[in-house]
């Protein structure tokens, strides 16, 4: 995107509301931008709930400064985070509900006629914060247009129980998706199983089903949107699931998202791939510092393809046109994207969010803990879904149906032979590309 | 009343508009259905009209749609997952629909022996029916947990089993599963209605069979059974719908999974419409359950009901 800084200053003149304060942070692009919060403006904010109580702790300390700085309320209200894409999506339909939301994925592309563009704000932000990343930005913005904020990446990695792994006779994890399987059937044959999600587990699931897929240089759809799954490279992601199913846990098949977590903290599995929430349990349990001590994480092993690549979950930050406070909902986010909110909350979250603008790299929280290192990477290593077609209703619809995971579950257990459910898949896939 | 009308009438046709609908049996009729007929339209003819039209359109989340006839529903008859679903919801509410008329009867029948502490028992059975769905679901999900699983557990203690039981991932358990936990639920429903059916039946008729010598099983042919038969066709009509269109119970546990395995119509619908954003597909799936419960209907209705016994016949 070619945005100077003249742009910016037009575009902020541009608006009534905005008033520019001299000096900023950023010396070298030396001003600074604020939107004037309606008069008697308060605001409702809808986000899924924490996964780490760090999280809502900080943001919550965040937005109370917000409003003893502005005088302006918010209300932050929390939903289950399977929950949110429908609510959002009546919200957006019916033009009433919150006003802002924290949504998910390809959610902005599903009506991005229905949210407010942030486009100023966000280049403003970008501009003072070292950029966006990439992937992130591509789930918020959409014709060069900012409809929202990329706000966070959930990141996943392999956690490990590292004793176990050493008896198996590895001093290191492997990085290698071959060296990855030996270790799967070695871990196998000690008696430490390891297991990943083939069921309808919303994150794990799809991550799983896509680190497979792209791993081994499969891709759903190409540019244009054409559905390209049936191909040599999907057959060998599948044909390397199918030999590495066999060496997991009895009952992968009918997980959700927090089975493995699960089995992984009662000690039943010695390697899972999770965010970080699977250590940051025991590693807050005095009871549990034995398991805390013995767990390392790293990421996903890399596959033929030769880089890291994987799904992640993507939040962005959207702001409904329905809203009757447009300022103060921007005034709220920028606040909440400058350096001093945003650093106390991606500390408070204990290296579950991973910051989507790359100045926060330096958060002292991923080097605070070895552990966390391999989340610090995950809005540079991510993959936006229905890669590599656009962004929308169908890449969203396709991921809601599980096709991929589907896919790989039906050859795993046997359902379906690998061709034949590389064949269903293609099938699901141009019915929601084919318009 | 009367002298009250012989009185107006001789007022003559100058009576204000509202003294003459209170005395019109037609217009009051109409004022106190109104308030019924108004939240009929509302809350129920205009939605289903509404999923109707739906269905005809591909209108999307954040898209208003436009008519396209049958696509959504050629493109669910071609549609594997779509049939599976089918096949799922009807093995599901039949299956769990007789075990749960059978256990249901079978329970009634012993609540209305004379038991001690009968009260106590008769509302100790509610307790499954009482309990939130989503509730008694996440206690079922533990129970059926690849891992963890009591189950699993009690039977590898005694050493019948040496592998935890795979109850969700497996196909057939998964299927298995959500059924003996939708009928461990359903089963108070039929059971009290029943009981309350069985305590209506004149003992006498049970005296008169003993003195013609019926066996307790003949009673219960002869007797107990065919008076019981009109509260039976209400009881599992309205259990076949419960069942039917069942969406907590498999939304906790399994989400449609193992590959789709345990995906009813009602979850499949709103994976699509809601989770997938195509609400007219979705509303399609919706309506394709229409026909499936009309017919349940109709077969309790005609099946069970209008027996030639019920209108004063012999048998």
């Amino acid at each position: 995107m070619s945005f100077t800084r003249r742009d910016l200053l037009k575009t902020s003149a541009g608006i009534g509301a905005a008033s520019m304060l001299p000096l900023g942070a950023n010396k070298a692009f030396g001003q600074e931008l604020s939107y004037k919060p309606e008069e008697g403006a308060s605001l409702r904010l809808l986000r899924w709930s924490p996964f780490v109580k760090g999280d809502e702790d900080a943001w919550l300390a965040n937005t109370k400064k917000f409003t003893e700085a502005t005088g302006v309320e918010v209300r932050v209200d929390k939903e289950s985070w399977e929950d949110i894409r429908p609510k959002a999506a009546v919200a957006a339909n019916v033009g009433s509900g919150p006003d802002l939301m924290m949504v998910w994925f390809d959610d902005p592309h599903q009506y991005p006629d229905k949210l407010l563009d942030v486009t100023e704000l966000a280049d403003y932000l970008g501009n003072k914060y070292g950029g966006w990343y990439e992937g992130p930005k591509n789930y918020a913005s959409k014709d060069g247009q900012f409809i929202g904020l990329p706000t966070a990446t959930i990141g996943n990695a392999i956690v490990y129980r590292d004793s176990w792994v050493r008896e198996a006779g590895w001093s290191e994890f492997p990085t290698k998706t071959d060296d990855f399987l030996e270790l799967c059937k070695a871990m196998q044959k000690s008696g430490h199983p390891v297991g990943f999600t083939h069921g309808h587990g919303v994150g794990d699931g799809n991550n799983y089903a896509h680190w497979l897929l792209w791993s081994h240089g499969g891709q759903m759809v190409d540019e244009n949107g054409v559905c390209t799954i049936n191909s040599p490279e999907t057959m060998k992601a599948i044909e390397y699931a199918q030999a590495l199913y066999k060496t997991f846990i009895p009952g992968t098949e009918g997980w959700l998202d927090v089975n493995n977590n699960r089995a992984f903290l009662a000690g039943e599995l010695s390697v899972i791939a999770n965010g970080v929430s699977a250590y940051y349990t025991p590693k807050n349990d005095p009871a549990q510092a034995e398991l805390a001590a013995d767990i390392r994480t790293c990421p996903l092993p890399v596959g033929p393809v030769g880089k890291q690549i994987e799904l992640f979950q993507v939040t962005s930050t959207v702001i409904f046109k329905y809203t009757k406070y447009p300022n103060a909902a921007r005034e709220y986010l920028r606040f909440m994207f400058e350096a001093a909110q945003m650093d106390n909350w991606i500390s408070g979250s204990s290296a579950y969010c991973c910051q989507t603008l790359k100045a926060y790299e330096s958060n002292p929280i991923w080097t605070s803990d070895p552990n966390y290192a391999p989340y610090a990477q995950a809005s540079a290593t991510l993959r936006p879904n229905g890669y590599a077609g656009p962004l929308g209703y169908a890449s969203a619809a396709v991921m809601a149906d599980y096709v991929l995971v589907d896919m790989f579950a039906e050859a795993v257990t046997g359902a379906a032979t690998p061709q034949e459910a590389i064949d269903k898949a293609e099938k699901r896939i141009n019915r929601y590309y084919r318009v | 009343m009367t002298a009250n009308r012989t009185t107006s009438s001789s007022i003559g046709g100058s009576r204000p508009l509202l003294a003459r609908i209170e005395e019109s049996r037609g217009a009051l009729a109409f004022l106190f259905m109104l308030p019924a007929a108004v939240l009929l339209l509302l809350f129920l003819t205009y939605p289903l009209g509404l999923g109707v039209w739906l269905g005809f359109t591909d209108e999307r989340i954040g898209r208003d749609g436009i008519f396209i006839g049958l696509e959504n529903y050629a493109y669910l008859w071609d549609d594997d997952v779509f049939w599976l679903s089918v096949f799922n919801t009807i093995l599901y509410t039949s299956v769990a629909s007789i075990l749960k008329f059978g256990l249901g009867l079978w329970l009634a029948l012993l609540l209305n022996e004379h038991l001690p502490f009968k009260a106590f028992f008769r509302a100790i059975v509610l307790l499954p029916w009482v309990v939130p769905t989503v509730l008694s679901a996440i206690a079922f999900w533990w129970i059926y947990d690849a891992q963890f699983s009591i189950l699993s557990w009690v039977l590898i203690e005694w050493g019948w089993i040496e592998q935890p039981i795979n109850f969700l991932g497996d196909p057939t358990n998964a299927r298995a599963s959500v059924i003996a936990a939708n009928v461990w639920r359903g089963i108070p429903f039929v059971a009290i209605t029943l009981l309350a059916g069985l305590q209506t039946i004149p003992p006498s008729l049970y005296e008169a069979a003993t003195l013609d010598g019926a066996t307790s099983w003949q009673r219960f042919r002869f007797v107990t059974f065919p008076l019981l038969t009109p509260i039976i066709a209400i009881v599992m009509t309205f259990s076949v719908l419960f069942t039917f269109t069942d969406f907590q119970l498999i939304y906790v546990l399994t989400r449609g999974g193992p590959v789709n395995a345990t995906h009813l119509m009602a979850t499949l619908s709103f994976q699509r419409g809601i989770s997938g954003g195509n609400l007219g597909e979705g509303a399609a799936i919706a309506v394709a359950m229409i026909p499936f419960l009309l017919a349940a209907i109709l077969f309790s209705y005609f099946g069970l009901q209008r027996r030639r016994w019920q209108q004063g016949g012999d048998n």
